[in-house]
């Protein structure tokens, strides 16, 4: 059954190529044929995932392109193309295909009388392929070619509702910075291909992992690469894009967060683990960056009005806990985490776009209440929310004390990093519970504070709700110590060390209980006078928060300043030079027509005189050799 | 010896050519500097008489025995004929045209 890995993203792709060629004239049909194409991959990747649990792995490469052997090495290159399924694979497949499905079965009534129906959900079907392909790649080539469909896709479907000014700014400021990382990445390939003429993962981990790849090749790689997973998982400094991109629908909202686009970066991460690993300035990076977006976000989210942006700080902030995880070394507890995030920030994200889909705007002062209208989203947000402040024993509490506890106990980072961020993580879980608890109440609890009037939603809007549910309480188990932590065993390959750390789980629970109640205090009933006295009191904060740190401003100041001021040369060089030549040519034409005409007098004798005259010089260029060769 | 037949000069190649050359030069100074077309037309006949004397002096004077300059001769004679039959019309067309046989006066198409 890994044989036919390879046929996982084909189904999507199928339906993006039939939407594409005339099946988006009936709405109904692409966005079913969607969910069936999806459904597809996912029938095709549970027996691939039941294999693998079995210990089977498997990798296949063809060759693609011979390349000329790097003048440093000399070895023979080539680049392949190819696919690999591991324990690794198996799990994103799972996740991936799972959550694809649900959010598209989801999709099908969010979107419902939607003008671009069809046009999103080839959109959707195109970036599950890319996530299928991304995660099925065995090279780091074949994984760039997907990381950028996947950016495009994030790019189409931010700006889905492109009419609107904000959409489209969002989709560009998405696609652009995460470039930016992407342009390290591409230089990173590059560095290893002409360090080692291999980009597959196997070759390149053997290398590390044997001495052949080394500082400071080795580290530069790694660090190139993290570059692209820093924009594409949102890590500080590039996180910018990701709450401007809830302008996009919901629906994909819960698809970006959960299992594709920012995933895409935690998992490239966890794929080039081997070479990280093997860098000790490289994991430091790793984890610093981790650690410090995971408690950056974490303070913007407290703030934010915008139910969205809430739930996209933290997913930042959670991104941060996934990177600091595999940068203390414990890669298994950052996918771990990452596995069960996918379902509850799904969840999550469904569960806002039922509400915002009843009330018509994003705005939390404008909610309250909604938990007559719409139990079932209350229900399921608030376990999710549980989960995602790490309360025993939904999923989040297993993976987030794994990853704290990782970082305490890592021999890979040094005494006084080690502390510093585990401290960070601990901040973090008091924030996280406060601010998801905040949305919690000022969405359900309490009266309606806006002017919207319940209407009945569609069953797909909420069985996947319900669905999703299940991992949300349950997925952390396969991971829990207590149980043996078979989930780091099998992703590892080995026995993960260490047991439970009663004294972290107990003090996180109390850190998330005690968030929980501050909000509660806070927002409790739905009240907001508590926090609009406290946001007062701490103005220049809470200021500072809301506006994201101005680093918005920074980054508009400084491309403001960059853009204009190259604009201005090129504006000077175009008008200058550009335009004075082309004006030049045209001005020189003129004036020779204006010296020329004089020549044309008209009088038929001056022209007969001049016909004479070019007569008399052509015989005496003729004549005048033949008379001094003559004499000569 | 009185009565003897004075030495034949005979017409040498210089002859021809600078006669042939005075013919073009003279017809080249009318048609350069006169303003009546006709007398224009003329000139121009006369320059082409030039160059005829000078086919036929080269080809008198000429190796072998084929007529091919005396043919081109013949060929201007009837070219020029043809020419000077067009150059007529055309000075009718422009007398209609102007009252003046004048070529200054035809000066349209100046810049």
């Amino acid at each position: 059954m890994l044989e036919l890995a390879w046929l996982i993203p084909l189904p999507p792709l199928a339906a993006v190529l039939a939407i594409a060629l005339g099946i988006r004239r009936w709405p109904a049909a692409s966005g079913w044929g969607t969910v069936l194409a999806v459904l597809a991959s996912f029938a095709l990747s549970v027996p691939v995932f039941l294999g693998a649990l079995t210990g089977a792995t498997i990798e296949r490469t063809f060759s693609w392109l011979p390349v000329l052997p790097a003048p440093a090495t000399g070895p023979a290159a080539a680049l392949g193309v190819g696919f690999q399924v591991d324990p690794l694979t198996a799990t994103m497949l799972i996740v991936v295909t799972s959550v694809s499905l649900l959010v598209q079965i989801f999709s099908l009534g969010y979107m419902h009388g939607d003008r671009g129906y069809s046009r999103y959900f080839a959109a959707m079907a195109l970036f599950t392929t890319s996530m299928l392909g991304l995660v099925l790649a065995n090279n780091l080539l074949a994984i760039y070619i997907f990381w950028e469909l996947v950016g495009l896709c994030s790019y189409l479907l931010i700006g889905h509702w492109h009419e609107r000014p904000e959409a489209a700014a969002a989709a560009k400021k998405a696609f652009i910075v995460t470039r930016l990382g992407d342009v390290g990445f591409l230089v990173g390939i590059l560095l290893l291909f002409s360090a080692t003429g291999t980009l597959e993962f196997s070759t390149l981990a053997r290398m590390a992992s044997s001495g052949q790849l080394h500082d400071p090749t080795l580290t530069a790689g790694v660090l190139l690469i993290f570059c692209g997973a820093v924009g594409k998982s949102a890590q500080f400094p590039l996180h910018v894009w990701l709450p401007d991109a809830m302008e996009g629908p919901s629906p994909v909202s819960a698809l970006i967060h959960a299992a594709t686009m920012v995933a895409a970066g935690v998992y490239l991460m966890a794929r080039t683990f081997p070479l990280l690993e093997h860098s000790t300035t490289g994991l430091i990076v790793v984890a610093t960056i981790g650690g410090f977006t995971a408690l950056f976000a974490a303070t913007m989210g407290l703030v934010s009005p915008d139910i969205k942006r809430v739930l996209a700080y933290s997913t930042v902030s959670q991104l941060g806990y996934m990177m600091l995880a595999i940068g203390a070394g414990a890669m298994s507890a950052g996918i771990f985490h990452l596995f069960n995030h996918a379902f509850f920030k799904a969840l999550l994200f469904l569960g806002a776009g039922s509400v915002i889909h009843l009330v018509g705007t994003n705005d939390l002062f404008q909610m309250g209440g909604l938990r007559r209208w719409r139990p079932v989203a209350f229900l399921t947000m608030t376990v999710a929310a549980l989960s995602l402040a790490g309360v025993f024993p939904l999923s989040g509490f297993w993976s987030k004390d794994e990853v704290l506890a990782a970082v305490a106990t890592s021999s890979r980072l040094d005494e006084p990093v080690r502390s510093v961020l585990f401290l960070l993580g601990l901040i973090t879980v008091f924030l996280t519970a406060f601010y998801m608890f905040r949305v919690v109440f000022l969405t359900f609890g309490g009266t309606y504070r806006g002017l919207a009037h319940d209407h009945p939603e569609s069953p797909t809007m909420t069985v996947p709700l319900l669905i999703l549910l299940v991992p949300t309480i349950g997925s952390g188990f396969w991971g829990a110590p207590m149980f043996g932590n078979s989930f780091g065993t099998f992703l590892e390959g080995h026995s993960v060390a260490g047991g439970m750390h009663l004294e972290i789980a107990f003090s996180s629970t109390a850190i998330a209980v005690a968030g929980i109640f501050l909000a509660w205090i806070m927002y409790g009933g739905g009240k907001v006078q508590p926090a609009a006295a406290m946001s007062a009191r701490l103005r220049p904060i809470h200021t500072l928060l809301l506006n994201r740190y101005y680093m918005d401003h920074l980054y508009g100041w400084i491309i403001g300043r960059l853009v204009l001021g190259v604009g201005w040369f090129a504006a000077r060089f175009d008008d200058l030079v550009v335009d004075g030549a082309v004006n030049g040519v045209g001005t020189a034409a003129v004036a020779a027509g204006v010296a020329l005409r004089r020549a044309q007098s008209g009088q038929l004798q001056t022209y007969a005189w001049v016909l004479f005259a070019g007569v008399v010089a052509l015989a005496a260029l003729v004549a005048l050799p033949l008379v001094i060769g003559g004499r000569g | 010896m009185p009565g003897a037949i004075p030495p034949i000069y005979p017409i040498t190649l210089q002859h021809g050519l600078v006669f042939g050359a005075a013919l073009f030069s003279v017809g080249l100074a009318g048609a350069l500097t006169k303003r009546n077309a006709i007398t224009v037309l003329m000139s121009i006949e006369v320059m082409l008489n030039g160059v005829i004397v000078t086919f036929v002096t080269f080809a008198r004077h000429a190796e072998g025995t084929d007529l091919v300059g005396q043919v081109f001769g013949i060929f201007i004679m009837t070219v020029a004929a043809a020419d000077a039959a067009v150059g007529l019309a055309i000075i009718i067309a422009v007398y209609r045209l102007r009252r003046s046989v004048q070529v200054d006066a035809a000066s349209t198409l100046r810049g």
